[in-house]
């Protein structure tokens, strides 16, 4: 009885702490230093965190799984609402910190939304460009890995190449690039592609250099051809270390993102960053590194997701 | 019936590591004839050259010199002839049982016409239930019992067995000597075993050929004349293990010998 009492306090944790976050907002005297927003943003983003776990509350009556699950992150949650709480308090009833470089959460969170129309415009660009990059990026990667790992004379001509250029940071080809490729778009794409390529090379090339040779014996044993051998022993056996490269290559894409579109763009997250702190403002400059956690996270996961599914028969996972 | 296999003279030599010296000569003019439906094992010293032998066999490495014969047949390559199940079971662990197990009909592109085989062998080896689990979800003994479905699956008409049970514990060991002369007496093929332990050779063969140091050659063939099913704790076991021990000493090599009793 008790178990299920501390349970549903536990469930309450977040609710109290929003309640606390919302009588601070209006009973401690603000410094008056922070420019004043045209609503409460800051409460509007514990309202949509509240209304959420509610329902994530409601869901767990019907479903254990859900249940366990927002048991078990309440008090993270309650961390994360008492976080901003302080945050909210040193920002505007202090002056603690220099106002310029440290707006209120409600400056914050009114940049997300009443510029969500832009944002999201600029979001879709950087996708689309992260996008065509890391494809591009990834299928040269693999098929020159695959060469490299499985024909012994194309790693020997084209290994010292690709060990010599693939380690130069990308951002060093930046100025090349720029000026060579016909437009900007173009040289983006080839600078994101880059920074995927060499990873996914490496890793692929080494992941089937280390399959162990009794692999290949079964399956000439078994009848199996040249390509069947490719296709479905040297692949699926490299699978793991192909993973690890495009893992590496899509945190290096994100790198270069950035630098690319805060180097000569007009457009993307990156860019806004770049010219919202240009015309000093902060508020601006946290909104986009907020959405580029969003997406660099959300990313991750994904590739996780597709991973643990393609790499379902192997026994350790990484955790993510 | 098939599955005769023929060896004439062959000589094998590897390059030695440092390219200064001589080759290193592993089978010395090696001749044997092995019966079709027969089962044989090769044992010796460590390192004379059984395992290479078997290959050659198989088709996985060549004769320096000397020619060997399937059914008349000369041997050169791998070939849907011969099955080889290796030291530990290899399985693919990316793939399922059923899948690892219909990999070599696959690759000859005759599963559609066998898919049938697939389950029969899973059930020869007793791994229904197991189908969809994948090689690490399994035990090393069902491990061993699906890696020899995968080699039988093709209905090879020489089954060559490299150490096939050497990292099994005793128990399953003896479970699957069993269950290899089992499937060796219904599907009526020949059976070439490379074995450390003497004991095992004499339980399952009809001859174990006895190969000296390297460079490599047969030293004696025995025939092991009992009747199956045959008893472990036979007292003839104990005339069979003096007389193999007894060529192996020949060669001067006593501290060498490898075997379990």
């Amino acid at each position: 009885m008790s178990k299920r009492l501390y349970a549903w306090l536990k469930l309450l944790l977040p609710f109290v702490a929003i309640a606390i976050s919302v009588l601070a907002y209006y009973f401690i005297a603000d410094s008056g230093k922070q420019k004043k927003t045209d609503h409460p943003y800051y409460l509007f983003l514990l309202g949509a965190i509240g209304a959420v776990f509610l329902i994530a509350v409601i869901a767990g009556l019907f479903k254990d799984s859900i249940r366990k699950d927002t048991i078990e992150r309440a008090p993270l949650i309650t961390g994360a609402i008492v976080f901003l709480l302080l945050l909210n308090i040193i920002t505007t009833k202090t002056t603690l910190l220099p106002t310029l470089y440290f707006p209120s959460l409600d400056r914050i969170v009114g940049v997300l939304i009443e510029n969500r129309v832009f944002l999201i415009q600029n979001v879709f660009d950087s996708l689309k460009l992260l996008a065509v990059g890391f494809l591009w990026g990834a299928g040269v990667g693999f098929f020159t890995g695959l060469a490299l790992g499985y024909f012994k004379i194309v790693g020997y001509w084209i290994n010292p190449v690709t060990k010599i250029i693939g380690p130069i940071p990308t951002t060093a080809w930046i100025p090349l690039a720029l000026s060579t490729f016909p437009t900007t778009h173009s040289a983006n794409i080839f600078l994101i592609a880059f920074a995927v390529w060499f990873p996914v090379t490496l890793m692929t090339s080494s992941g089937i250099q280390s399959i162990n040779n009794v692999n290949f014996e079964v399956s000439r044993t078994l009848g199996a051809s040249t390509i069947y051998q490719i296709l479905h022993v040297a692949i699926p056996a490299a699978m793991p270390s192909i993973f690890l490269g495009v893992f590496y290559g899509t945190v290096s894409s994100f790198a270069t993102l950035m630098a690319v579109e805060m180097n000569g763009n007009s457009s993307g997250i990156g860019w806004y960053i770049n010219w919202q702190k240009s015309v000093m403002m902060y508020d601006g400059v946290y909104a986009g590194l907020i959405i580029i956690a969003l997406i660099c996270s959300l990313s991750l996961t994904l590739l996780f997701k597709v991973r643990d599914k393609v790499l379902i028969w192997q026994k350790g996972v990484i955790k993510w | 019936m098939v599955g005769e296999i023929k060896i004439e003279n062959v000589y094998k030599r590897f390059p030695n590591i440092d390219p200064t010296k001589e080759d290193v000569q592993a089978l010395n003019g090696l001749s044997l004839n092995v019966e079709a439906g027969s089962f044989i094992s090769l044992i010796g010293p460590s390192g004379c050259g059984k395992s290479t032998l078997l290959r050659i066999i198989g088709g996985l490495d060549k004769a320096t010199e000397g020619k060997l014969y399937i059914d008349g047949q000369e041997i050169k390559k791998p070939g849907s002839d011969r099955g080889f199940a290796f030291q530990g079971s290899n399985l693919f662990p990316w793939l399922t049982v059923e899948k690892n197990i219909a990999f070599g009909l696959k690759a000859r592109h005759v599963y559609k016409e066998n898919k049938k085989d697939v389950d029969e062998f899973i059930k020869l080896v007793g791994l229904e239930g197991f189908e969809k689990s994948y090689p690490h979800q399994l035990s090393g003994g069902m491990q061993q019992r699906a890696s020899l479905a995968r080699a039988l699956v093709g209905h090879p008409a020489v089954l060559l067995l490299d150490e096939p049970l050497g990292a099994l514990d005793a128990f399953t060991r003896m479970n699957l000597q069993d269950e290899i002369l089992n499937i060796w007496k219904k599907h009526n093929m020949t059976m070439i075993m490379v074995t450390h332990d003497v004991d095992e050779a004499i339980y399952m063969s009809d001859k174990v050929v006895v190969m000296s140091a390297r460079p490599s050659k047969v030293e004696a063939v025995i025939d092991i004349d009992l009747p199956r099913p045959r008893a472990r704790a036979q007292d003839t076991f104990q005339e069979y293990r003096t007389k193999i021990l007894n060529v192996l000493n020949l060669g001067g090599q006593i501290d060498d010998v490898e075997y379990y009793l």
